[in-house]
C-alpha cells in the first residue's frame, strides 16, 4: 500500500472558485485521483478529487469546504489512486462523518483492505434475481407493494412527513419469514440531514438493542454540502463488504437523497456545465444509477444489499427531476402523503403511486400465499375506483353516486382507516390478509373481477356475514 | 499504425495529439489497458475519442493506439442464447476473466473462436454465386439456423464449399473466384455498427408482427418491418411490454438491448427465458434471442453505442432471411448518453441540452427498420420497437415528440391506468398505428373477417366512453339516459375484457390469434345482446351484475389458448342469460343480494 507522506506536497494552485481547484504543474496526475488538500501547515487535510485535466494544469473538486483556503499558502498532496475506503471486521455499532471516518472516540478500523467508493457494476450475468420476500410488518408494503432482498425500493417523502419514524419502523421490523435473521445489518446514511433526525435514528435502534447491527454514517446540514457526493457511497461501499466478505444482509437506508442532488446540482453549475431539467445537471441520472444500481444480490454469494432511500418531492412534486429520475432507476417506489398524514394515518402511505417491481419474483404459492397476486390486483383496483369516486362525490355529492358505488366509496374510506392506518404496530402478513379480505367482502362479486370464482369462495364468502352489518345505506 | 497522446481528459472524453491518420468513428485502444475507444471529432494534429470503458486513473500521456478499422461487430454462429455489453463483449467471458464486477480494460473475443460448428452446405461448387446468397447453414441454436452468405459486393463462382463438418469460426467455409482474383469466405464476419447492412428492395410492411396481446393485435398492430415506440413515465410498464413482447411475438430471432436500465431486468430475462417454450415452435425462447445489457451504472459511451451493435446483429439475421424484432429499453437513455458526450465536447446544445442533431440520428436509427427483400430475394424484415422514458411522464419532450415523426406505431402508456394495476396501461385513445390498413388485409386472408369493423367498433365505443365520463364528472352516472348508461357499460366491460392482459398470468400473457377472434366475437355478442335488452327497457347497469357479465371480464385468464370449445359453451350462456332477462326472471347477479 501507498505511504501518502511519500508524495510530494505541490503548491501550483491557480484559482479557487467555490467547491473547486485550478492548479497547474499537475504531471502525472490521473482522472479521479485523490488529492489531500491542506489549508496550511497545521490544518487537518480536506478530501478533493481530480474531475478534469488538460495539459499540465488539472480541476479538483474539494468535497470538504474551500473556506479559509489559499493559493500560496495552501498545498496539496497528490496520491495516484482513486478515493478508497478502509474496511475490516468491526464496523458495525459505529458511528463514521460523512466520508467514512470513524467519530465515536472508538478505535479506528483495521483496515482488511481498502475499496473504491465509486464501486463497480455488477456484472448483469453475475446477478442473482432478488426473490426472498422480506416482512416488514407494513401492510402497504408487505401485501401491496412487496420488498424482497436486494431491492432499491425508495421513499418518496415530502419535507415533514413521517419518512423517518417508518425508515425506523422498517429497520426495526423487517424480517424473512422463513428464518430469523442473525446476519442482518443496517447501514444509514444521513446526507444533510438535521443533528436531530440523525440522533432520533440512533437512539431508537439504541433502544430496540439494535445498535451494534447498525453503521452510520452522518453528513449533517452542517457538513459541506459537496461531500454529501460522497457519503452515499461511502456508505454503499461499507454496505459492500458487509453483503459481500462478510455475508450479511445489510438494509442500507441513505435519507435525504434530495440534498445529494442538491450537492450534485451545485458541484455542476461550479463547473459551468450546462444543466439540464431545474438546473439538474444532464448526467444526474446515470450519476444516480451509480448509487441506486449498487443494490442487488449475487450469484454465489451469501449476502444481500437491500437499499431504501429516502427523498423528500420539492413541493411534492413528483415530476420534479429527483424522484422523477429515481422512479426510472429503482425498483418501484413508497410514497407519502400529506393529506394522509393531516388525517393522523400512520404510516401516511398514497398507495396507487406506490409500486414494487420486484414483488412478483418474491410472492405467491410457496412464498406467501398462492392468492396473494390477485388479493393485490383487486385491492388496488377497488381502491383506485373508490378514489375517483371520492373525487365524483365531491362534485356530485354522495347521492348523485349509485348505490354500487356508494359501497366503493365506503370500501376505500375503511382501507384508509383500517389498512393502511396500523401506528407503529408491527403486522404479520396473515394479520394483513385478513384485514383486506374482511374489507373486500363488503363489494358484490361484479366487483371483484379480479378474482377468481374460488378465491372469493375461499376468502371472500366466509366474510361476508358479519360485514353486511356495518353497511350504512 | 497511427498513434496519438492523450492531453486532456474529462471524463469519457479524451484529446490527444495525434501522428499519422485517423479517420472518424475509427475504433481506437487507450493506453497500456488498451481501453475501447472511437474518434468522434478530428483536427489538425489532434483526435478526439470517446472511450467506452471507465478512465478512472487515466494520465495524460498515455496513448491511444488507431486500428485501421471503424467500430465494429463480429458476426457469425454463437451469439443467440446469450447476453453481451453494449459493444459485444460477452459478459459471461467477463465475468469468467474479472469476476462479479465488471472492471475497465477487459481483452476476450466477442465470439467463441475454438467451438466448432456443423457446418451443412446448400450448394454445388462450380455454382455461379451472388451477393447474399446462401451458401450452407450452421445450426446456431434449434431454433434457428445460421445461414452462411455470400458477402455483400462478392460475386462469381464457387471454386471450393466445405464439406458436412464442423468448422470454427475463423476455418475457411467456401472459396470464390471472382473478377479479380479468388475470395476465401469463413464463418466470421465483421460489420461496421454504425453503417446499415444493404438490402435489395423495401417494402412497406404488409403483416403484423403477431404478438399474443389483445389491445396491440387487435387495436394498434405493429408491422413486420415497421418501427414503433412506447413512452411512459417511470413503472407504466414499458419494460414489462417489451419484455412480453420479445417472448410472445412471432418473430424468428429477437435481439433485446437493455440501453442503459437495471441490472435486474437483464438477470430476469437471462434466467426467465430458458425456461419458457416458444407457443409456436415449441422451442425455448432463449435459443432464438440474444440480449445486450449496458445497464444505467455502466459508461455511457458504450451505452451510446449498444443500439448500434444491437442493429447491426439484427440485419445480420434479416439479411439471412428471418423476420428479426429489435427491442431497446429505454432509447431515451440512448439519447441522454448522446447529450452527455455532446457536453463534454462543449456542442452548442438546442433542446433540453440535446444536441442540434438528436433527430437526425434518431431517424437513422429506426430508418434502419424494414420490410425488405435481401440481396439473395428472401422476404425478411426487422422490426425496432424501442421505449422512451420521457421526464415527468410528459410526451412533449423532444426524445419522445422526434420519434413520433418517424415510428407508425406509438403505445402510450398511462400512469392512471398503471396505477390502477390496469395492464398493459396503453391509453387506447392516445396510442396509433398506421399499420392498420394493411394488417386489416392481412387479416382478412387469415381467417379474421370483421377484423377491422370490430376494430373501429372498439375504438368508437371508447371514444364515447371518454365523452360520456366527463359528463359524469359533472352530473353523476344515474343522471344519464340508459342509451348512455349502456354505452359505459359495454365499454367496461370489453376493457376488462379484452384490453386487460396480465403479463404474469400464465394462462393470459399469450394470447392465440384464434382466441383472441372468439373473444372478439364473445363480447361483440354480449354488445348486441345488451342493446336489445336495454332497448326492451332493461336497466344498462343491471347488466353488470349478471354473473356472466363477470365471467365475460374473466375470459382471458380463465379460458385456455387450448380451451377454445369452451368460447361455444359461453356464447350459449351469453344467450341464455339475454333470454332470461328478456323474460323478466333475473338470476341473482350474485350470492349476496344488495341491501335495499
Ligand atoms: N403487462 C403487465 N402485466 C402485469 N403487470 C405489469 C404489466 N406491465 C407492468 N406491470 C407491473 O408494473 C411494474 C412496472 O413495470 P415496468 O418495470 O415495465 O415499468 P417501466 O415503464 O419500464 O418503468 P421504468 O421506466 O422506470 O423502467 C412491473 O413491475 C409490474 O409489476
Ligand atoms: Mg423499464
Amino acid at each position: 500500500m501507498m505511504d501518502p507522506r511519500q508524495h510530494i506536497l505541490h503548491r501550483g494552485l491557480t484559482s479557487i472558485r467555490g467547491p473547486l481547484i485550478f492548479m497547474r504543474n499537475a504531471e502525472g496526475v490521473g482522472l479521479y485521483d485523490r488529492v489531500e488538500v491542506l489549508p496550511s501547515e497545521q490544518d487537518d487535510p480536506r478530501l478533493g478529487r481530480v474531475v478534469s485535466i488538460s495539459g499540465t494544469t488539472a480541476v479538483i473538486d474539494v468535497f470538504q469546504g474551500t473556506e479559509g483556503l489559499s493559493l500560496t499558502g495552501s498545498r496539496l498532496r497528490l496520491l495516484p489512486e482513486p478515493i478508497l475506503l478502509s474496511v475490516g471486521p468491526g464496523m458495525l455499532g459505529r458511528v463514521y462523518n460523512g466520508v467514512g471516518e470513524a467519530i465515536d472516540g472508538g478505535p479506528s478500523i483495521v483496515a482488511e483492505q481498502r475499496m473504491r467508493i465509486d464501486g463497480e457494476a455488477i456484472n448483469p450475468m453475475r446477478r442473482e434475481v432478488p426473490s426472498e420476500f422480506i416482512e416488514t410488518g407494513i401492510s402497504c408494503i408487505d401485501a401491496m407493494n412487496s420488498l424482497v432482498r436486494g431491492q432499491k425500493l425508495p421513499i418518496f417523502s415530502g419535507s415533514g412527513l413521517s419518512h423517518d419514524r417508518l425508515a425506523a419502523d422498517l429497520a426495526r421490523f423487517a424480517r424473512l419469514r422463513a428464518s430469523p435473521d442473525l446476519k442482518f445489518a443496517v447501514v444509514f446514511a444521513a446526507i444533510g440531514v438535521t443533528f436531530d433526525t440523525a440522533e432520533r435514528f440512533r437512539s431508537e435502534m439504541d433502544e430496540h438493542g439494535a445498535m451494534e447491527r447498525i453503521a452510520l454514517f452522518l453528513n449533517l446540514a452542517s457538513d459541506p454540502s459537496a461531500e454529501r457526493l460522497l457519503t452515499p457511497r461511502v456508505a454503499l461501499t461499507a454496505a459492500e463488504y458487509l453483503a459481500y466478505h462478510e455475508g450479511r444482509h445489510v438494509l442500507v437506508i441513505l435519507t435525504d437523497m434530495t440534498n445529494y442532488c442538491e450537492a450534485l446540482r451545485e458541484v455542476s453549475s461550479s463547473h459551468g456545465e450546462v444543466p439540464s431539467r431545474k438546473g439538474y445537471p444532464g448526467y444526474m441520472y446515470s450519476d444516480l444509477a451509480t448509487i441506486y444500481e449498487r443494490a442487488g444480490r449475487i450469484m454465489g454469494k451469501p449476502g444481500s444489499i437491500t437499499q431504501v432511500p429516502i427523498l423528500s418531492m420539492p413541493s411534492d412534486d413528483i415530476t420534479h427531476p429527483i424522484p422523477d429520475l429515481s422512479g426510472y432507476i429503482t425498483e418501484g417506489q413508497i410514497v407519502l402523503d400529506r393529506e394522509l398524514e393531516r388525517r393522523s394515518v400512520f404510516p401516511p402511505i398514497k398507495l396507487l403511486p406506490c409500486l414494487s417491481r420486484l414483488m412478483n419474483q418474491g410472492i405467491g404459492k410457496g412464498m406467501t400465499h398462492a392468492d396473494h397476486p390477485a388479493f393485490a390486483q383487486q385491492l388496488y383496483s377497488s381502491y383506485a375506483l373508490a378514489r375517483q369516486l371520492r373525487l365524483l362525490s365531491s362534485v356530485v355529492g354522495e347521492e348523485g353516486l349509485s348505490k354500487a358505488d356508494r359501497r366503493l366509496l365506503h370500501f376505500g374510506n375503511r382501507m384508509d382507516r383500517e389498512f393502511i392506518h396500523q401506528e407503529d404496530q408491527r403486522r404479520s402478513l396473515e394479520e394483513t390478509f385478513d384485514i383486506g379480505w374482511t374489507l373486500l367482502a363488503e363489494l358484490p362479486d361484479e366487483s371483484l373481477i379480479r378474482l377468481s370464482d374460488a378465491q372469493i369462495a375461499e376468502h371472500v364468502t366466509p366474510r361476508r356475514d358479519d360485514t353486511a352489518v356495518t353497511l350504512q345505506d | 499504425m497511427s498513434r496519438a497522446e492523450v492531453f486532456w481528459i474529462n471524463g469519457p472524453v479524451l484529446k490527444a495529439h495525434s501522428e499519422g491518420l485517423f479517420r472518424m468513428k475509427e475504433a481506437v485502444y487507450v493506453g497500456r489497458e488498451r481501453l475501447a475507444a472511437e474518434v468522434i471529432r478530428l483536427d489538425t494534429g489532434s483526435i478526439t475519442v470517446q472511450v467506452f470503458e471507465d478512465t478512472t486513473g487515466l494520465r495524460p500521456g498515455a496513448i491511444i493506439e488507431g486500428s485501421g478499422m471503424a467500430m465494429a461487430v463480429e458476426l457469425g454462429p454463437g451469439m443467440l442464447g446469450r447476453m453481451f455489453d453494449g459493444l459485444q463483449r460477452p459478459l459471461e467471458a467477463i465475468a469468467a476473466s474479472q469476476g462479479d464486477f465488471v472492471r475497465a480494460g477487459v481483452e476476450v473475443p466477442n465470439l467463441d473462436r475454438d467451438r466448432r460448428w456443423r457446418f451443412t452446405p446448400l450448394l454445388k461448387e462450380g455454382a455461379a454465386v451472388v451477393p447474399g446468397q446462401v451458401l450452407g447453414e450452421v445450426e446456431e441454436t434449434p431454433a434457428v439456423k445460421n445461414r452462411v452468405l455470400v458477402p455483400d459486393g462478392v460475386s462469381g463462382e464457387l471454386e471450393w464449399l466445405a464439406a458436412d463438418e464442423e468448422l470454427r469460426l475463423e476455418d475457411p467455409v467456401a472459396r470464390l473466384r471472382t473478377s479479380t482474383g479468388t475470395h476465401e469466405i469463413s464463418l466470421l464476419t465483421r460489420w461496421p455498427i454504425r453503417t446499415p447492412r444493404r438490402f435489395a428492395e423495401q417494402r412497406v410492411p404488409n403483416r403484423p408482427l403477431l404478438t399474443g396481446q389483445r389491445i396491440i393485435d387487435t387495436l394498434f398492430p405493429i408491422g413486420k418491418g415497421g418501427a414503433g415506440a412506447m413512452p411512459g413515465g417511470f413503472g407504466t410498464g414499458k419494460t414489462v411490454l417489451q419484455q412480453t413482447l420479445a417472448k410472445w411475438c412471432d418473430a424468428d430471432v429477437i435481439v433485446y438491448i437493455g440501453c442503459g436500465e437495471r441490472g435486474n431486468e437483464m438477470a430476469d430475462i437471462v434466467s426467465e427465458f430458458p425456461r419458457l417454450e416458444d407457443p409456436r415452435t415449441g422451442r425455448r425462447l432463449m435459443e432464438r434471442t440474444m440480449l445486450i445489457a449496458n445497464t444505467s451504472n455502466m459508461p455511457v459511451a458504450a451505452r451510446e453505442a449498444s443500439i448500434y451493435t444491437g442493429i447491426t446483429i439484427g440485419e445480420y439475421f434479416r439479411d439471412q432471411g428471418y423476420h428479426v424484432a429489435l427491442f431497446a429499453d429505454s432509447i431515451s437513455r440512448w439519447a441522454e448518453a448522446l447529450r452527455e458526450i455532446s457536453a463534454r465536447l462543449e456542442e452548442l446544445p438546442a433542446e433540453e441540452g440535446y444536441p442540434a442533431y438528436l433527430p437526425s440520428r434518431l431517424a437513422e436509427f429506426y430508418e434502419r427498420a424494414g420490410n425488405v427483400v435481401t440481396l439473395a430475394g428472401s422476404e425478411a424484415s426487422l422490426t425496432a420497437m424501442v421505449t422512451v422514458s420521457p421526464p415527468g411522464g410528459d410526451f412533449s419532450e423532444p426524445v419522445t415528440a422526434h420519434s413520433r415523426r418517424y415510428v407508425k406505431s406509438f403505445l402510450a402508456l398511462d400512469r392512471e391506468r398503471a396505477q390502477a394495476r390496469f395492464y398493459p396501461a396503453i391509453h387506447p385513445l392516445l396510442s396509433y398505428s398506421e399499420y392498420v390498413l394493411d394488417t386489416a388485409r392481412w387479416w382478412q386472408d387469415h381467417g379474421g373477417v370483421r377484423w377491422a369493423q370490430r376494430r373501429e367498433r372498439i375504438l368508437s365505443i371508447l371514444q364515447e366512453q371518454a365523452q360520456l365520463a366527463r359528463m359524469v364528472k359533472i352530473v353523476g352516472r344515474d343522471a344519464l339516459p340508459a342509451s348512455q348508461r349502456l354505452v359505459l357499460v359495454c365499454a367496461e366491460v370489453m376493457v376488462e375484457a379484452l384490453l386487460r392482459q396480465s403479463a404474469f398470468s400464465k394462462v393470459d400473457r399469450y394470447c392465440s390469434p384464434e382466441k383472441q377472434s372468439k373473444m372478439l366475437e364473445l363480447v361483440d355478442d354480449f354488445i348486441r345482446h345488451a342493446e336489445q335488452a336495454v332497448q326492451q327497457g332493461v336497466d344498462p347497469d343491471l347488466l353488470l351484475t349478471l354473473p356472466v357479465t363477470r365471467r365475460l371480464q374473466r375470459l382471458g385468464e380463465d379460458i385456455a389458448n387450448e380451451e377454445l370449445e369452451r368460447f361455444d359453451e359461453l356464447t350459449h350462456e351469453v344467450g341464455h342469460a339475454f333470454s332470461s332477462l328478456a323474460a323478466g326472471q333475473t338470476e341473482t347477479p350474485s350470492q349476496q343480494v344488495l341491501p335495499e
